[in-house]
């Protein structure tokens, strides 16, 4: 599967639209991670734990958007997008959309 | 009783001063020397016309980071929210994050030749009960080209 957050595939040609596919995953912060991160905080800096919980949720949204695109045939999706909101506190959605097409 | 107090307050205080700087300039030092390194790699926010040699591939180049201030900033920011003014001390950590978030995304596809159609996104997240966040997840994606020879 190709991904491109262009509005084609360079070098290759769109056979078929499939339209929008999309994957999205609700993660909760580790209350474990949590206090590391607390007392990460005083001196600043990456709080590791969350840069690995929010790229795996990422990793997770791509996977199944990439699932849907399969069950349509499809070899590339273009044009991704990503959005991520604050469901409640300390959960985030993390959302990615695209468009699936077949190439020639 | 007092001092326990004292140092309950200026403990973190101290520390944020003197070991997030220290952190802040080491991470400074490595962001310019990456930068350095991946200076012949254009990075570009626009989608280019096709260009005139042919391309062997096309992939989602992705990179994130969350960032924190210290103690201290946060608690100098403290005086800023309430006077109004340019938050300085905040202005370093989304500088950071999204330097770092870039560096990031060029490290996920080091044999890139272009990155095209760069974009940023920054989510500040929140700190449980008391919400001064002081924290951010910077996410930075592109589609990274690669040319045939």
């Amino acid at each position: 599967m190709i991904l491109t957050n262009i509005h084609h595939v360079p070098g290759r040609e769109i056979a078929e639209h499939y339209g929008l596919v999309q994957g999205s995953t609700i993660r909760a912060k580790h209350v474990g991670k949590d206090i590391v991160a607390s007392l990460k905080n005083i001196v600043g800096g990456e709080l590791g734990g969350y840069t690995e919980l929010l790229k795996e949720s990422r990793d997770e949204s791509l996977q199944r958007m990439t699932v849907q695109a399969e069950e349509f045939g499809a070899d590339a999706i273009i044009n991704v997008r990503f959005s991520t909101s604050s469901v409640a506190q300390g959960a985030a959605e993390i959302l990615c959309y695209g468009t699936a097409v077949k190439l020639r | 009783m007092l001092w326990l107090y004292a140092i309950a307050v200026l403990g973190p205080l101290l520390l944020g001063f003197v070991v997030g700087r220290w952190l802040e300039r080491r991470h400074y030092a490595s962001i310019h020397r990456r930068e350095q390194q991946y200076m012949q790699v254009a990075v570009v926010t626009f989608e280019p016309p096709p260009p005139a040699r042919p391309i062997r591939s096309a992939t989602l180049a992705v990179g994130s980071v969350v960032v924190s201030v210290d103690y201290y900033k946060r608690f100098l920011a403290g005086f800023r929210l309430f006077f109004g003014g340019q938050l300085g001390s905040y202005a370093s950590l989304l500088d950071r994050g999204r330097r770092e978030a870039i560096l990031r995304m060029r490290e996920s596809a080091p044999q890139a030749d272009v990155f095209v159609n760069a974009r940023i996104e920054t989510s500040s997240i929140s700190q449980g009960e008391d919400d001064s966040t002081g924290t951010v997840e910077v996410f930075a994606y592109a589609t990274a080209l690669e040319y045939a020879e």
